[in-house]
């Protein structure tokens, strides 16, 4: 069964305050991951199996391209999750 | 330009580069002077950071074999291999490939990042699974974006996080193609192949084993981590390079199954590369010969060296690899500042190694990675230490 959307969100959320530049106050759907979180590249991979650990869901590489926002994260996972 | 504004922080990179003396990426050997010297900015300097692991880019018979390839038959082939671009020569080292590794056959590329494109972008397709050591090399993450099949990573070296993440996968894991590297260039670790073997056979997968930095460097003859670990009957896929310890250029596939020969003439980054020149085909050929001959003394040669290096760097009190081997890495912190400080200062002392920095680095930490050569002298060796021992406060305080 599909996880609930809002649950994977307050999920996420939890997580990108760990690894977000200590200068970001307010993490909602709309956040861009690399832009306003300051996660590189090396961080975002970093999180990513932060998450998969957390959810246990293996997350594909081929679902970055399209993810920019929190929201495209949050949607992602709860598509993988299902 | 706003094609251009994504480059903008390669734009501030470069910028900060152009304020220092040398750009660690964009070297400029001005001659070379052996296998294991160069003068660079007019300064003779040891290289020490170079993959020549055999130390047969000045072997007299390679050069000779190459000289004798391009004045009888050109400079290049220009064409495919597909095309006008296969010559004897081609067909002569994949059967010379072939038998060095007991294989039914073998496949010539043009480099080694070719050969990973074209296996990891054809081979495995929409309905299958890459499941990849989250520390592999570019060309394999390149293969894999050129490709069709999910692309899931693995925690470098576990084969404990390999496995839950095939036992998430069910039945589809029997179409997974797990990827691993015999040596990883960055640090220098080799993969626990026994261990990711017997995940493997656990769930009926393929593996592939990228021997790039393994080849002539692991196994009693020389063909890398899967001849070592003594299971090279249960790896499918084992691609590998001739710009490492064959000393010239190109990549190489073999396979236990026969069928790649199918695949051939479905790889787009096989069809659509112009082949290697008859002077680089022919000095390949001989220096695997060498290999097959001499391979043994080169690799007890080079294994001195690695050893004598590590444990020079380790008495400094240096951060290194978890092991020893021919890539030996010195952590830094995370200041690209001081790495690139630490690295010019050995270059002023006359020794090159490779700056690496995020992202291309496993970790948040920028390295001094250095790479040895079967012909690197124990006084080179020496020299390496010591250039580091001089800067050992600098570097402890990275």
């Amino acid at each position: 069964m599909m996880k609930d959307y809002d649950a994977i969100l307050s999920e996420l959320c939890s997580v990108l305050q760990s690894f977000a530049n200590e200068n970001v106050e307010t993490i909602n759907e709309d956040t861009e991951l690399v832009a306003d979180l300051e996660i590189d590249s090396v961080k975002l991979l970093e999180l990513l199996m932060e998450i998969e650990d957390r959810m246990d869901i293996s997350i594909p590489l081929n679902v970055l391209p399209d993810v920019s926002t929190v929201k495209d994260l949050a949607l992602a996972l709860q598509k993988l999750s299902g | 330009m706003p094609i251009f504004h994504k480059f903008q922080s390669f734009a501030a990179l470069r910028e900060d580069l152009t304020q220092v003396e040398t750009n660690p990426f964009n070297i400029i050997i001005e001659q070379v002077l052996s296998e294991t010297e160069a003068i660079i900015n007019g300064r003779r300097t040891i290289l020490a950071g170079t993959n020549n692991y055999l130390g047969l880019t000045f072997d007299p018979r390679c050069i000779a074999a190459g000289r004798k390839a391009l004045e009888e038959q050109g400079t290049g082939t220009t064409g495919s291999r597909m095309a006008n671009g296969t010559y004897a020569g081609h067909l002569a080292l994949e059967q010379e490939i072939a038998d060095f590794f007991d294989s039914p056959t073998a496949i010539v590329f043009s480099t080694g990042y070719i050969a990973n494109l074209a296996i990891l972008s054809t081979i495995p397709g929409s309905k299958d699974v890459i499941m990849l050591d989250a520390d592999s090399h570019a060309s394999i993450y390149d293969g894999c974006r050129l490709g069709s099949a999910e692309v899931i990573r693995f925690r470098h070296n576990d084969p404990a996080d390999l496995d839950k993440r095939l036992a998430r996968l069910g039945d589809r894991a029997a179409s997974v193609l797990i990827v691993v590297e015999g040596i990883y260039s960055m640090i220098g670790d080799q993969a626990p192949l026994q261990e990711i073997v017997a995940i493997k056979r656990k769930y009926d997968t393929y593996l592939m084993v990228d021997e790039a930095h393994s080849l002539g460097v692991l196994g009693e003859h020389g063909r890398g981590l899967a001849e070592q670990a003594g299971v090279e009957q249960e790896v499918d896929f084992i691609v590998g390079t001739f710009s490492k310890s064959l000393g010239s250029v190109g990549g190489f596939c073999v396979s236990r199954w026969p069928e790649i020969e199918h695949v051939r003439y479905a790889m787009r980054p096989y069809i659509f590369t112009a082949s290697s020149s008859p002077s680089i085909i022919a000095s390949t050929r001989v220096a695997l010969g060498i290999l097959r001959e001499q391979g043994a003394e080169l690799r007890r040669q080079l294994w001195e060296n690695a050893h004598r290096l590590y444990l020079g760097l380790q008495t400094l009190g240096l951060v290194l690899g978890p092991e020893t081997s021919p890539v030996v890495a010195v952590t830094l912190g995370k200041s690209k500042e001081h790495a690139l400080k630490v690295w010019h200062e050995l270059l002023d002392r006359g020794v090159y190694v490779n700056l690496v920095m995020p992202p291309a680095t496993p970790t948040a930490s920028c390295l001094l990675r250095c790479s040895l050569s079967a012909a690197h002298t124990p006084l080179q060796i020496d020299a390496i230490v010591d250039a580091f021992g001089v800067l050992r406060d600098e570097l402890q305080d990275c």
